[in-house]
């Protein structure tokens, strides 16, 4: 059977692993590097390292780094950040990431979808959407961009009709507030898409991650709750399995 | 394709000589010969057919028999024939057809299959050794195998049982991905280095 997957996060900035709250306010948590190395010997099912001064053009994307981080990791590795070209997504891929998430060039040509999955494949190509809740109205965020007058689920509907294989989907309302995932933003997802949604933004423990999927989540992505609390991304999959939801059990 | 990058440091974890390369020489000089893949049937023929490899890989896999490894693509690529994008001749080393996932409208299955699922090892083989059944591996693909004739090692269930491992003679099959697949995966590489 299939698993919910359960997948850390990490935001780099300036070189270092930093932990962000509604996108601002970033803290420095510790080394990539290693971060990356103790996923491995945790076994978690995938990493996604987003390089946020790449992202916001402030820096070509850290090619170094990502090499590095990648000689650490022996499960699925997603990067994103910067990427504004194809010949970006084969160096990222040289570098060892095995997918990668796109957001700001996916905003301004959906046909860089339709370009990328044809010569990755569908399956190395996540696009990321992030959200917030304006007068009681979704709409998408670009963090160089602002708020958009546009409609996620009609995005993701069509990152998904131009090739995507994946959706990131982020509440940058909840991200970072340990208060759980934005679940009305999942429900109104469900059934929406044929491809994976991998919700983002909120986790403080391990039941909210069991909301999520209940509410029609593939997978979770969480920064957060690995960085500062106790729990481990085994505490999630006992809480899974608890609930009956299907998740990889190591012995 | 893209993760060669992934499979040449899986096998350089496991203190193992690779190098990526698509040259004519290079491949007839090697012991082992390992086909990685993600992307496209079609895309992947066509690759091999325009570097002229097919020959080659027929001479080297098929006459001189050393030891094949291929992953997701790449071993979908052993198959008659691939329905991917367009119908297009594969390899035919194996007696099968690549189709992609056939579910039930609204069964809320979604594609592509990926994530970490079930193989069930249906018959043992040496790159199984030290393998216990019914381990999670990591899946990334839209088409599985179909076969003709009994080469299967693995099963795995995703809306329906499909062939996720086979082996035939000198030839060896994964539709999952065993260098993303932790401890368990770089075992069964290390297996297949140890051939």
């Amino acid at each position: 059977m299939l698993k919910h997957r359960i997948i850390p996060c990490v935001l780099l900035k300036d070189w270092q692993l930093v932990k962000s709250i509604n996108f601002s306010s970033y803290r420095t948590i510790g080394h990539p590097v290693s971060t990356a190395r103790i996923y491995n010997s945790r076994n978690v099912d995938e990493l996604i390292v987003l390089d946020i001064d790449a992202s916001l053009g402030i820096d070509e994307m850290n090619i170094e780094l990502i090499t590095d981080i990648a000689q650490e990791c022996f499960m699925p590795l997603t990067v994103g950040g910067g990427i504004k070209t194809i010949s970006d997504i084969h160096k990222l891929l040289d570098a060892g990431a095995d997918k990668v998430s796109i957001n700001t060039i996916a905003l301004k040509d959906i046909n860089f979808v339709t370009e990328a999955s044809s010569i990755f494949g569908s399956q190395c190509i996540i696009c990321s959407i992030d959200v917030k809740k304006v007068q009681g109205v979704y709409k998408v965020f670009n963090k160089a961009q602002g708020l958009l007058d546009i409609d996620p689920i009609v995005l993701a509907q069509d990152f998904e009709r131009h090739g995507a294989g994946e959706i990131l989907l982020t509440s940058v309302d909840y991200e970072g507030t340990l208060q759980g995932y934005d679940i009305e933003l999942m429900k109104g997802f469900s059934n929406k898409l044929d491809i994976p949604v991998i919700l983002n933004g909120g986790m403080g423990k391990p039941l909210h991650g069991v909301e999520a999927i209940q509410n029609g989540a593939d997978a979770i992505a969480a920064a957060y709750i690995f960085h500062f609390s106790e729990y481990t991304p085994n505490d999630i999959r006992y809480e899974f399995l608890k609930h009956d939801i299907s998740v990889r059990i190591l012995n | 394709m893209g993760n060669f990058c992934s499979v040449q440091k899986s096998f350089e974890r496991n203190n193992s000589n690779v190098i990526v390369s698509n040259d004519h020489k290079i491949i007839m000089n090697a012991d082992k010969i390992v086909l990685p893949g993600v992307g496209s049937f079609r895309d992947g023929m066509k690759n091999l057919t325009n570097l002229g490899l097919i020959d080659v890989l027929n001479e080297e896999v098929i006459e001189n028999k050393k030891p094949f490894l291929g992953i997701c693509l790449g071993m979908q690529l052993m198959a008659n024939t691939g329905y991917e994008i367009s119908k297009t001749k594969g390899l035919g080393w194996i007696d099968g057809e690549v189709v992609k996932f056939d579910f039930p409208a609204n069964n809320g299955l979604k594609i592509p299959h990926v994530g970490w699922n079930n193989l069930m090892i249906k018959s043992n083989n040496l790159l199984y050794e030290g393998i216990p059944d019914n381990k999670d591996f990591y899946f990334v693909h839209s088409y599985h195998l179909q076969l003709n004739e009994d080469v299967i090692t693995g099963m795995t269930e995703y809306g329906y049982q499909f062939v996720s491992s086979i082996s035939k003679n000198n030839l060896y099959g994964f539709q999952f991905h065993p260098e993303k697949s932790q401890e368990l995966g770089l075992a069964i590489i290390n297996n297949f280095i140890n051939l």
